[in-house]
């Protein structure tokens, strides 16, 4: 089990949970990261903050912070 | 709400469209109701209210375009115009007969996740499927027939920027508002709808009157959200306590509070969509993808981003220079057509410095509106402006903005007012504002002519590079490098500004950087045109007619009282020597040729002149002479009588009045008035010396004349005005300053209040005072 944040670069995942229930929480649910989800990061912008992922077939921009708050389990291969 | 059944032939039905970002919703909008649309503020609050009225099969039809958002869970007070105007609670637009719900095909599943909340209003509902032409690029097949029976609501697929299905939608609107909204979907679980009626009943008893099923909903679900705050103001004491054991036990019975949301809608979508969606198998790696490497990468990346923002900003700097200057000419033609026309007069001044100069004031910045919308149209439309936002988000976190703050603030650099207009991509009203505070201290392309004239005249022309390549050489001095430092200082100091704001009026936690990548894809012509039109009207009509008034309140100020009936005279004499002098010299050009063809025909003899033509010439250039002695006389006298007049008049006594105030930057009551005179635009104060100084309005910063005229303006009592601190310390002020209308205007019209102009012109007067008084103090040390 690790958080979205620590993923490298073509890595998948499965969502676990977001943490917490804040606005930050409540928006990344609204984005489809729930329970079950795969996602995967597809790149990271020039400074490496922030990350680039695929999730629910669209592209999602998250802030190293915000990817911090999702608990995630890594799916290999 | 529906009151008016009985007479349904007049009464106009009132349609919602919503949607996520990207769905091409206000194309549709505009598609729909024409270029005609009203747009403005809903009270209070930043949000833009866009209305569209038209008449289908004589039917009128009212179109209520919301802003574009990813979900219906209202957080702050902006956020909640939306859902009470689909709610009917919204006092200036009343109750809605149905709402469409616009999605983007291509992206179906995160889209519906909107359609489902939309759904819970209990209105009648059209989906409206866009970019079907994307999804079928992209491999997607959808069964429109399938959905529309599931979803028990019309569903029609269009391509808004082709024009397509709109027919289809006009029809399915018309009837729309008998539809049945009973079968509408309850997806959550019972638990949940059983807390919801006990939250409502509990609410009557506290004597609220009936609320929507929707807000009690929101109530429960949004934790520390705008509805739960707003009646937990109501009843502080029952409602809290009640909310918390009511999610207690929400969560007890699978159902926790707030994850169920997402949960329960993001499952619905997906149930509703197996079958009805066929995916052909998609190459892992897209073109979009392999396009968004090379554009998000640390270093082609970056290199591309530069070369763009260096085009955009050469663009509004440098591309809308002639049609800027082409407006100047109209202007001035105008005002010459008028002087022809006129004789001399208060009505006059009015309408040549009034009027005339208002209507040229708010045009001239047309040119670069719409280079830069043109530039950001095309952008937003292909997929990159939310790369642009990526790329600089780091950099721009630092003051606590997001990266989507770069391209208006950068933009700032060659005009503050397309710049403040372009905030509107950012959604988050905090950065918005700090964005649009901080915009006008970025140096704008108005600024250069008052550093040229200053640096050409005060600053020595020391060199210390001199590159000569070939045919290209370019030199670097002290003149470039104060002309770097006077258009920096702005940007440097909007650094601790937008942090300071950050903290003051707009505290609060780092508001979420989640965006949608779209996938990249052509610009369609027709949404990027629309979308320059619609900026471009909202510029005139909206700011337009206050940067009118406030010219015309300034012409006034400067031209009253006084008599400025010595001045008729003098005109016409000035004007009638003028056209002597024209004629004069047309005379001498039409003898001129004569003598040199004759000359010419006499080969080397030149002995033998011909005498008639050169004595008539000789005359004409005594004459000619005669003329411009007297002209430039008239003309001496002219500006003479203006620079009197200027000084009796209210800014002039204004300007005596300020004078205590500026002297501590080392300024005389003259450039006092100046700063007065320029509050409508800053390069006014260059015209406003050239007067003051007895040299007429129509100096520039490359007039010999008054860089002559202050070098040697001196203090009564002998010592000169100018030196290097003065000058520097004017243009620290000029950097720093609000002197410009037309921007406070603008910002009145996008922060929808009178408040934040006011108090961008505060602080930054403030800020430019304190700028040149330490400039002016610290420059005399030496």
């Amino acid at each position: 089990m690790t958080t979205l944040d620590e993923l490298s670069v073509g890595q998948q995942a499965r969502v676990l949970a977001v943490n917490g229930d804040d606005a930050i929480a409540i928006r990344l649910m609204e984005m489809g990261l729930t329970e079950g989800e795969e996602i995967s990061l597809i790149g990271t912008a020039p400074f490496g903050d922030p990350l680039e992922f695929q999730v629910r077939g669209y592209r999602l921009s998250l802030r190293l912070r915000e990817a911090a708050r999702v608990s995630v389990q890594q799916i290999d291969g | 709400m529906s009151t008016t059944e009985s007479v349904p032939a007049i009464r106009s039905l009132q349609i919602a469209i919503i949607g996520n970002p990207n769905t091409g919703k206000s194309t549709l909008f505009n598609a729909l109701a024409g270029l005609q649309s009203q747009v403005g503020n809903y009270p209070g609050v930043t949000v833009e209210k866009k209305i569209g009225r038209v008449k289908w099969n004589g039917r009128p039809i009212q179109l209520i375009d919301l802003p574009g958002t990813y979900s219906l869970s209202p957080r702050t007070k902006d956020e909640m115009v939306s859902v009470d105007v689909l709610l009917g609670k919204q006092p200036d637009i009343g109750g809605l007969d149905a709402v469409i719900c616009i999605v983007d095909a291509s992206n179906l599943e995160r889209n519906l996740y909107l359609l489902s909340q939309i759904l819970d209003l209990r209105l009648p509902t059209i989906l409206v499927l866009n970019m079907c032409d994307v999804a079928s690029e992209r491999g997607t097949k959808i069964d429109v027939g399938l959905l529309q029976q599931r979803l028990g609501i019309p569903v029609i697929t269009t391509e808004a920027h082709r024009r397509k299905g709109l027919d289809e939608l006009r029809t399915a609107v018309q009837a729309v508002h008998e539809q049945s909204t009973q079968d509408q979907p309850r997806p959550f679980p019972a638990e949940f709808y059983t807390a919801c009626e006990s939250v409502r009943n509990q609410l009557r008893e506290w004597g609220e009157e009936e609320i929507p099923e929707y807000i009690v909903e929101r109530l429960i679900l949004d934790v520390g959200g705008h509805v739960e705050n707003y009646f937990a103001h109501r009843h502080r004491d029952g409602l809290p306590a009640l909310l918390a054991s009511l999610r207690e036990e929400l969560s007890e019975a699978n159902c926790k509070i707030p994850m169920v949301e997402a949960r329960v809608r993001y499952a619905w979508a997906r149930e509703l969509l197996e079958g009805a969606i066929e995916q052909e198998p998609r190459e892992k790696v897209t073109g979009s993808d392999r396009l968004d490497r090379i554009l998000t990468n640390r270093v082609s990346g970056i290199l591309i981003f530069a070369l763009l923002m260096l085009l955009v900003f050469q663009s509004i700097y440098s591309w809308a220079g002639p049609f800027m200057d082409a407006i100047e000419v109209a202007q001035g033609w105008l005002v010459g057509v008028v002087e022809g026309w006129l004789a001399p007069g208060a009505f006059r001044s009015l309408l040549t410095d009034g009027v005339i100069a208002g209507v040229g004031g708010v045009i001239i910045f047309l040119p670069q509106i719409v280079f830069l919308f043109l530039f950001i149209a095309l952008m937003e439309d292909c997929g990159y402006m939310a790369r642009a936002a990526f790329l600089m988000d780091r950099l721009m976190s630092c003051v606590g903005l997001s990266g989507k703050s770069f391209v208006p603030l950068m933009s700032s650099f060659a005009c503050a007012i397309p710049g403040v207009m372009a905030t509107r991509v950012i959604e988050n009203r905090k950065d918005r504002m700090v964005t649009i505070l901080v915009a006008p201290l970025m140096s704008c392309s108005a600024r250069v002519p008052v550093y040229v004239l200053l640096i050409g005249a005060f600053i020595p022309s020391v060199v210390y590079w001199d590159w000569n390549i070939g045919f290209w050489s370019w030199q670097f001095g002290l003149q470039a490098l104060v002309l770097f430092g006077m258009s920096s200082v702005g940007a440097l100091v909007a650094i601790p500004v937008a942090w300071l704001l950050k903290k003051t009026f707009f505290r609060g936690e780092t508001p979420p950087f989640v965006m949608e990548l779209p996938a990249y894809k052509w610009p369609s012509p027709r949404i990027v045109l629309s979308r320059v039109y619609d900026r471009a009207r909202a510029f005139v009509t909206r700011a337009g007619t206050l940067i009118f008034a406030t010219t015309i309140v300034i012409w006034a100020a400067a031209y009253f009282p006084g008599d400025h009936s010595r001045l008729y005279p003098l005109q016409v004499e000035i004007s009638r020597l003028e056209s002597q002098l024209e004629s004069t010299s047309s005379e001498i050009a039409a003898l001129q040729p004569t003598t040199e063809s004759v000359d010419g025909n006499a080969g080397n003899s030149t002995s033998e002149p011909n005498s008639g033509a050169e004595t008539q010439l000789v005359t004409l250039q005594q004459q000619q002479e005669q003329v411009e002695a007297e002209l430039q006389k008239a003309t001496a006298e002219y500006n003479s009588i203006n620079s009197e007049l200027l000084e009796g008049s209210f800014l002039g006594r204004a300007g005596h009045l300020i004078a205590p105030i500026v002297k501590p930057l080392g300024w005389d009551w003259k450039i006092g008035v100046g700063a007065l005179a320029s509050f409508p635009a800053r390069e006014v104060i260059i015209a406003t010396l050239g007067t003051i100084y007895s040299l007429g309005a129509d100096v520039d910063e490359e007039s010999e004349g008054l860089k002559g005229a202050i070098q040697e303006s001196r203090w009564p009592d002998g010592t000169v005005v100018y030196n290097v601190p003065v000058a520097l310390s004017i243009m620290v002020f000029f950097a720093l300053c609000a002197q410009c209308a037309a921007t406070l205007m603008v910002i009145k019209r996008e922060t929808n209040s009178w408040f934040w102009p006011a108090f961008t012109f505060c602080y930054m007067t403030t800020l430019a005072y304190c700028g040149a008084f330490v400039t002016y103090r610290v420059g005399m040390m030496f």
